[in-house]
């Protein structure tokens, strides 16, 4: 399934012109931004991009400059992927009537935790059952940082936001993350993926893989937050490899139903020793300080045995366990 | 004892949208459903913060739409209960905003307006959805909307709309802007026992006798709640007195729309409130609301430091409108000046309510609200 045209190394990516410009106003190590640029690497020929109400959004567009050299239209915060379906739907019809050229034009529906897991999830899933075919990636940030880090389907537990505040009642967000890749799964399309941008081959491979698939794919990326995870700016990178270590956000493909591990992931499926104490992760970050404090600190355990549980579920379905 | 908390009286220093929030819990609100969204996210954030320590609930939802129909959910399972958004949030609202109205579910929803349309100017302030307050639910409706022109009357008006939500059984909007919710002032909170507390009427009919939307003279039908022992049927289709869905009966329709209007119509003179300032020998009278109501004042005030004689009505309620404030001013007055950060909305019900008094609409959209020179100019432009 990988392209032939691209092995991805070091040097085509560094040759490739950037589609997602420097200039940008996103804040001292935000890994989204990192993410946005990684992903137009892996584009292969024209691509539109549509891109729900975000960080994102907000700081590639600051008038009068844009980031985006593709073709790019911001749309209301619930409904990238029912914006990708008109764009996509429009594009057939005006190939196959003659009206533009008859060539492939990739479609990119982009949206944040809240754009994707929340608001977002009624579009998503319509335009994947229908089978439009575009790809969509949520850059997982793990709340409404654009507002002011509140609390999503995306944070996870135990997480301190401005709306699941630890203290003396709550100790941060009460319920464990969103399976929403699983959900993506269910729908039965051709191509879900994770990815991580400390393993930046890996996703752009599942990038060019997701738009290289006929019909919809979905692709979840984990973007660590420095400034909604109280966490070192200059660490973005090395959490997003952590949250992989520890298993609490592994890397694995699911191609027309069957489920396979990424090599990182896969390298500790296979010794599981090197599987990483959640704790290690949870440290580094102020948004789960609390946790370290003997009032919350059996939720420690909590988490660590969700993450097992949930691993153990994905080892499962890979074949493994 | 968590009671003892709810109402932090006292002098304060704080923002309009904390003072919101303060007012909905003073007000005895305690359940909140809502989903960031900026200028309005501070509710939200001081709400999750506070409730719990009053016994209340905060529940962030996955949009708007679910917001208001959780909030129409906990009204009809007995709780005062608030939302809180901006022009997005509010556009998304809307369809549940009519099945409040049609139920008659008592509820509080804060629009802190920002620039329109669409995703617009997060940041900054607008009056662009004061018509859609009114008219922006499908079907014929009448609805309250209140306009707080300080940080005290964040907290003063949320109170007084959920009182009027409680009264009417009307879904009441508090149609704030950036400036006023984003602005620190001083804010004063009476003791708890100086707040006027307004609580829906319970039915006094046995259940076996309970018509849940047979109205009492005031055109208020009494409101059982889930779990008070009775049974009842709410539904946003066309119902009759019991409750009971009649979608092919005109009588029934006629008879159940007209009264969620009167109800409001025929009680405006009880709902409305305006402030009048210098009105009874104005030449000019200046009507405004929200925050460019403040810079209308200093206006008027210099007018008359100049000689020239200007009055002000600034518009409290915005819905059911001020018709009569507005044309006993303009009886006695040559011109009207209605300054709004919008490119026309209420000047339209200013025209018809001033009749052959001209009135001039003094827009202003995109920054700041209009400074007092600004409309100063326009007195001294219309006197």
């Amino acid at each position: 399934m990988q392209s032939e045209e691209w092995k991805f190394t070091a040097k085509d990516i560094a040759e490739k012109p950037d589609l997602f410009m420097s200039g940008h106003r996103a804040c001292a190590g935000c890994a989204p931004a990192a993410v946005m640029r990684l992903i137009l690497k892996a584009t292969r020929g024209p691509t539109i991009v549509t891109m729900a109400t975000g960080c994102m959004e907000v700081v590639s567009t600051i008038y009068p400059y844009t980031s985006w050299a593709v073709p790019w239209l911001h749309t209301a915060f619930e409904n990238a992927a029912a914006n990708a379906s008109g764009i996509e739907a429009a594009i057939k019809v005006l190939r196959k009537k003659g009206r533009i050229k008859d060539e492939h034009v990739d479609v990119i529906a982009i949206a944040g935790d809240g754009g994707t897991y929340d608001i977002g999830i009624q579009a998503l899933s319509g335009a994947v059952e229908r089978g439009h075919d575009f790809l969509f990636v949520l850059y997982d940030n793990e709340a409404y940082m654009n507002t002011g880090i509140q609390r999503s389907g995306g944070t996870p537990l135990g997480a301190s936001t401005t709306t699941s505040p630890a203290g003396e009642v709550i100790p941060g967000k009460l319920e464990p993350k969103k399976p929403i890749a699983d959900i993506m799964v269910a729908h039965e399309i051709p191509y879900v993926a994770t990815a991580s941008p400390y393993y930046w081959r890996d996703l752009i491979i599942k990038v060019r893989k997701g738009l290289e698939v006929e019909g919809p794919a979905f692709l979840h990326v984990f973007a660590p937050c420095p400034r909604g995870w109280r966490s070192d700016p200059s660490k973005s990178i090395e959490l997003s490899r952590l949250a992989v270590e520890t298993c609490v956000f592994p890397l694995w493909e699911c191609i027309n139903g069957e489920y396979q591990l990424s090599a990182p992931s896969k390298v500790i499926a296979m010794a599981p020793q090197k599987k990483k104490p959640v704790k290690e992760y949870l440290a580094v970050q102020g948004r789960f300080r609390h946790l370290f404090t003997p009032k919350y600190e059996k939720l420690i355990d909590e988490i660590q045995r969700i993450t097992d549980m949930r691993w153990q579920k994905l080892l499962k379905k890979c074949g493994i366990a | 004892m968590a009671e003892k908390k709810a109402v932090l009286t006292g002098v304060h220093f704080m923002s309009g949208d904390i003072a919101c929030a303060e007012g909905a819990i003073a007000a005895g609100c305690r359940f909140f459903a809502g989903y960031p969204i900026t200028p309005a996210t501070e509710i939200a954030e001081h709400i999750a913060a506070r409730m719990p320590k009053v016994g209340g609930i905060y529940i962030q939802m996955e949009d708007e739409i679910a917001s208001i129909a959780a909030v129409i959910g906990a009204s009809y399972a007995g709780l005062k209960a608030m939302t809180a958004t901006s022009g997005p949030g509010f556009s998304l609202m809307q369809e549940n905003i009519g099945l409040a109205v049609m139920t008659e579910a008592p509820c509080v929803i804060v629009d802190v307006m920002r620039g329109g349309p669409s995703t617009g100017q997060p940041t900054l302030p607008g009056q662009q959805d004061v018509m859609q307050a009114k008219w922006g639910s499908h079907g014929d409706y009448e609805i309250i909307a209140l306009s707080p022109s300080s940080v005290q009357e964040m907290f003063d008006l949320t109170v007084e709309a959920f009182n009027l939500a409680e009264m009417y059984r009307v879904p009441t909007l508090l149609m704030a802007d950036e400036v006023v919710a984003h602005m620190w002032e001083k804010v004063v909170i009476p003791p708890a026992e100086e707040i006027k507390i307004v609580n829906r009427k319970k039915p006094n009919a046995p259940p076996g006798n309970y018509a849940p939307f047979m109205p009492d003279d005031d055109l208020v039908p009494p409101m059982a709640c889930f779990g008070e022992g009775y049974r009842f049927h709410a539904t946003g289709l066309t119902h009759d007195e019991h409750g009971y869905p009649r979608t092919q009966d005109s009588d029934v329709q006629m008879r159940l729309v007209k009264r969620l209007c009167d109800k409001i119509r025929k009680n405006a003179d009880k709902i409305v409130r305006v402030e009048e300032v210098m009105i009874d020998d104005a030449e000019v009278v200046v009507v405004a609301y929200g925050i460019v109501a403040r810079a209308a004042l200093s206006a008027v005030k210099k007018a008359r430091e100049q000689g020239i004689k200007a009055g002000l009505v600034r518009l409290i309620t915005l819905w059911p409108f001020p018709e009569k404030h507005v044309a006993r001013a303009a009886e006695k007055t040559k011109a009207i000046i209605v300054p709004e950060m919008n490119c026309g909305q209420m000047v339209r019900e200013v025209e018809r309510a001033a009749k052959t008094t001209p009135a001039y609409h003094l827009p202003k959209l995109g920054e700041e609200p209009h400074t007092p020179l600004e409309i100063l100019e326009a007195i001294r432009r219309h006197s």
